[in-house]
């Protein structure tokens, strides 16, 4: 879930490793003397960068992800404690520290290396200025769905292997045997000849002193013991019973609270502002204005306009002087830009076809289009989307002698801490953060502008503040999945082939191949048109792939109409070169009885997409009565390799599915007059129990590269959907969210399949 | 001066009146299981017990509960070392994922077992259908409210089995 590029990361990560391919020797040696202060409490060692031992033989290990529900922590502690060959009830996990030694250099590693074959003698060189790279680019992400096909796989699983080398090293050298006779089992280290057990513990010490292997051992999928395993996540107890801590439920002594506002038209600002009415409410201590602030980061180069805050002695005080201001907002260019003038550019521009970008292009599409037996055309179109995570937009902050202490829940601790650094003017090392629980992220929670803003409120009170956003301004001043448009044309033959699919749609994201199709079709030409507009861009839950899921499959089922085909058996008959995925899709339409023949007014749709390394296909079954839509049953299959925590795994698909269906039938960002029109959940719906499918997730474990999990779930949603009401109704949505069709006009037509 | 009794424990507050009960609960009495998430009772996160009744804290007034007793998320458990059947059913089941929303959902769990101690798919849709869960757990939270009916120590729900059982 991340804008920044692999391309990207390539060429800063060349720059900043100092010619990384060039071999300059850095051997990284053992960290972790250096990194022990940071992260050991009595009686603790760190033996590697993510790995510590307690002197009641308990290893934790550190993992540079932030967790904001999808329960990366558990996941990526069952890699490396499978490895480590540790026992699972002696394994624990926290949050690498927001200290730039903790950057997270094997997501580095799994983005710039991909599939790269390093030959060994030049790991150590490479695997340090990876480090350094991660370093200078601020890389503690969470976002991709990378956490267990990069840090996981690059990260921690070495280290665990790494580390339990150096355990036999130590053991073999206090023994004095050698170091093929030592075994390690479930934490301990055994020498079966002699007849002697330790406990890793007892060699912790020994271990540190060690340079860790850079390429250690590490098992086949056979030997895994605790990855695949179903295992309860360690952090649900405190989210039973409140105990929990978000970083809205922080508290400091003598603590403020305020809560803010920006102009409501994207790159407004203040003009003049009436603070008498707010002044004179009980408990109200402030009116503050905050600067526009510049932020360049990892991310992109970003400006958030200023805002002003009203702090007071509780939050309702402040909102009480927060709706008692009087603004009056500076007039933009953007002030008369709605929804509907952002749709007319789209298609003027898709349509000009000015300065048109391929993605891919092969084959004569003219040709074809010429030969076609049938020409199929279709537009399709979403609206913006905000995240809004169950916790508003909070941060609490405290500035005292040039030192700035904040606690914020986010998903790129690094890029924040030096966001505050740069804004407040410090170094960035007089910036202490702590990262806390999220409530949701989803990508919202990557942009540092509610962090910036309380350290600004802090530094400017000289007491500590948590900065509260009323549900409005974060609905209001998100960054948002982008409306797009995307037009198509294909051509089958006489015998219903699709000889040609072209596509053109506009401002291309992330990741770079969202817009491709897997079917085998020999004339392909998909491209896209620059078409901006003025409303903030952020990284929805699967970016492109959420859009892009919805157009192709859609489109797809079209062209499988049209041809007089089901569309299980089009999509698969397109898939031969492709046997996961076919895999995927064909699991799918089985578990979902595919040819199982439905009710009058039921229907079934079918949906395949690949994201962040994983395949996902799912089938939608819905019934249409009168007009009312109910979403019944969802089933899903994903391939994301192999599942190092099955449930943890089902869960994510749930969650994505439940996601991608709030946008689908509800989500609605509308524009008018430059400014978002949606405040609250009474007007930017999300699917409730009573609108919930129910869900079935199937996992193939194939055994191939590994996957994400919290993105791949969110894409095909949408379109099984869509496709499903027309299995039902023979009614083609082409235009998001469904609450706006009228589904009581539409008649089920005689050319649908079922 | 307003006086309330939030898990068992009264509680004299000085407040302005109009503050809704979720500012205080939070603020003045640092419980902070119960969680702001829209200020207008649309999303259920701060649900808690009015004398049993659900309702939504952060559009009731603290003033209109005076002489309430209030039971929040941290009074749900039956004693510090017991989980209520509920919150132990949500870890079985593995519900909670940012786990925001859960200390509502429990709530209002809890408030649906007490007066329909065996709930039909239907019940539970009307029941939860306040609260909003962003990660989108809604066949988990359903799934541990029926194990939950089923092993809690609900008694309508053991006279109801019993009888059910008596019918054949």
């Amino acid at each position: 879930m991340g804008k920044w590029t692999r391309r990207a990361f390539i060429s800063a990560g060349v720059v900043a490793g100092g010619g990384l391919l060039l071999g300059v020797a850095i051997r990284p040696g053992n960290r972790a003397t250096k990194l022990s202060q940071y992260v050991t409490d009595e009686g603790e060692t760190l033996i590697h960068t993510w790995v510590k031992l307690d002197s009641n033989n308990v290893v934790t290990a550190i993992i540079p992800h932030a967790e904001m529900g999808q329960g990366a922590g558990t996941a990526l502690a069952q890699m490396l404690a499978d490895e480590l060959d540790a026992d699972w009830n002696l394994v624990k996990f926290e949050e690498a520290p927001a200290l730039g030694e903790f950057a997270n250099y094997p997501m580095g590693q799994s983005l710039l290396l991909a599939g790269a074959d390093i030959p060994e003698f030049v790991l150590p060189t490479v695997e340090g200025a990876l480090i350094r790279a991660a370093h200078a680019l601020d890389l503690q992400i969470t976002g991709g769905s990378l956490s267990v096909r990069a840090t996981g796989a690059y990260g921690m699983r070495v280290a665990g292997a790494a580390v339990k080398e150096m355990l036999k090293t130590a053991a073999a050298d206090a023994w004095q045997v050698p170091v093929n006779q030592v075994v390690a089992e479930n934490s301990q280290l055994i020498h079966k000849v002699s007849g002697r057990v330790e406990p890793y513990a007892a060699f912790a010490e020994s271990a540190a002193q060690m340079t860790p292997p850079v390429s250690p051992t590490l098992k086949s999928i056979d030997e895994f013991k605790i990855m695949g395993r179903h295992v309860e996540r360690h952090d649900l107890p405190g989210k039973v019973d409140g105990t929990a801590i978000f970083s809205l439920d922080i508290r400091l002594p003598d603590m403020l609270y305020a809560t803010v506002i920006r102009a409501p038209t994207f790159g407004g600002g203040i003009d003049s502002v009436d603070e008498v009415r707010t002044r004179a409410i009980t408990g109200v201590v402030d009116v503050i204005r905050l600067p526009s602030t510049e932020v360049s980061s990892f991310l992109g180069k970003f400006t958030y306009t200023e805002s002003i805050a009203v702090v007071a002695n509780g939050y309702w005080a402040a909102k009480k002087g927060m709706d008692a201001l009087n603004v009056k907002w500076r007039i933009t260019e953007n002030d008369a830009v709605s929804s509907e003038a952002i749709f007319e550019q789209f298609d003027r521009d898709i349509t000009a076809g000015v300065d048109r970008e391929p993605d891919i292009t092969q084959g004569d599409l003219i040709a074809s289009m010429g030969n076609a037996a049938k020409v199929i055309t279709a537009d399709y179109r979403v609206p913006f989307l905000a995240h809004t995570c169950m916790e508003p937009l909070n941060a609490t902050a405290i500035v005292t002698d040039g030192r700035c202490e904040v606690w914020v829940g986010c998903q790129s601790p690094l890029s924040f801490r030096q966001s505050i650094a740069d804004a407040l003017g410090f170094d960035v090392e007089n910036v202490t953060l702590h990262n806390c629980f999220m409530g949701g992220g989803f990508g919202r929670k990557s942009r540092p502008d509610y962090a910036i803003q309380a350290a600004q409120l802090a530094a400017s009170l000289r007491r500590p503040v948590q900065l509260i956003w009323t549900r409005e301004e974060d609905v209001r001043q998100d960054f948002y999945r982008p409306a797009v448009q995307s037009r198509f044309r294909a051509a089958i033959d006489k015998r219903g082939d699709l000889i040609a699919w072209e596509n053109t749609y506009v401002d291309k994201h992330e990741p770079d191949e969202a817009a491709l199709i897997p079917y085998s079709v020999d004339v392909q030409d998909i491209g896209h048109v620059r078409s901006p507009t003025h409303i903030p861009f952020g990284a929805w839950r699967s970016v492109a792939h959420s859009h892009h899921g919805f157009f192709t499959e859609s489109f797809i089922d079209e062209v499988a109409v049209a041809a007089g085909q089901d569309p299980f058996h089009y999509r698969a008959a397109r898939l031969q070169h492709l046997p996961r995925q076919l895999a995927v899709l064909t699991r799918a339409a089985k578990e979902a009885q595919w040819h199982r023949p439905l009710a009058q007014g039921r229907g079934r749709g079918i949906s395949l997409q690949s994201s962040f390394g994983s395949i996902v296909a799912e089938v939608v079954e819905v019934t249409v009565k009168d007009g009312n839509l109910s979403v019944d049953r969802v089933v899903a299959v994903i391939d994301a390799g192999y599942a190092v925590s099955p449930d943890g795994m089902k869960a994510q698909i749930e969650s994505g599915i439940i996601y991608g269906l709030s946008a689908a039938l509800f989500g609605e960002i509308s524009i008018k007059d430059g400014a978002v029109v949606e405040s609250n959940f009474h007007d930017y719906q999300s699917v409730r129990m009573s609108d919930a499918p129910a869900i079935e997730t199937y996992i193939i474990n194939s055994g191939a590269d590994w996957g994400g999990a919290g993105e791949p779930g969110t894409p095909p949603v949408a379109s099984a959907l869509t496709n499903a009401i027309f299995d039902a109704i023979g009614k083609r949505i082409r235009q998001l969210p469904i609450k706006n069709v009228d589904l009581q006009a539409a008649v089920k037509s005689s050319a649908a399949v079922s | 001066m307003i006086v309330i009794t939030v898990n068992d424990t009264e509680q004299k507050l000085q407040v302005d009146p109009s503050t809704p009960l979720l500012w205080v609960l939070r603020e003045q009495l640092a419980l902070t299981g119960t969680k702001f998430g829209c200020g207008m009772g649309q999303c259920g996160a701060c649900t808690v017990h009015i004398n049993g009744v659900v309702m939504r804290s952060c559009v009731t007034p603290v003033s209109a509960v005076s002489g309430q007793k209030i039971t929040t998320i941290e009074g749900l458990a039956p004693s510090n070392d017991e989980l209520h059947p509920l919150q132990q059913a949500w870890i079985e089941e593995q519900v909670p994922q940012c786990g925001y929303c859960q200390s509502g959902q429990l709530m209002s769990a809890a408030a649906l077992l007490e007066t329909n101690p065996s709930p039909s798919d239907a019940d539970i849709s009307v029941a939860m259908a306040g609260n909003i869960c962003r990660c989108g757990m809604y066949s988990r939270i359903r799934r541990a409210i029926k194990s939950a009916a089923v092993v809690g120590q609900f008694e309508p729900a053991a006279t109801e089995l019993m009888g059910e059982i008596n019918d054949g």
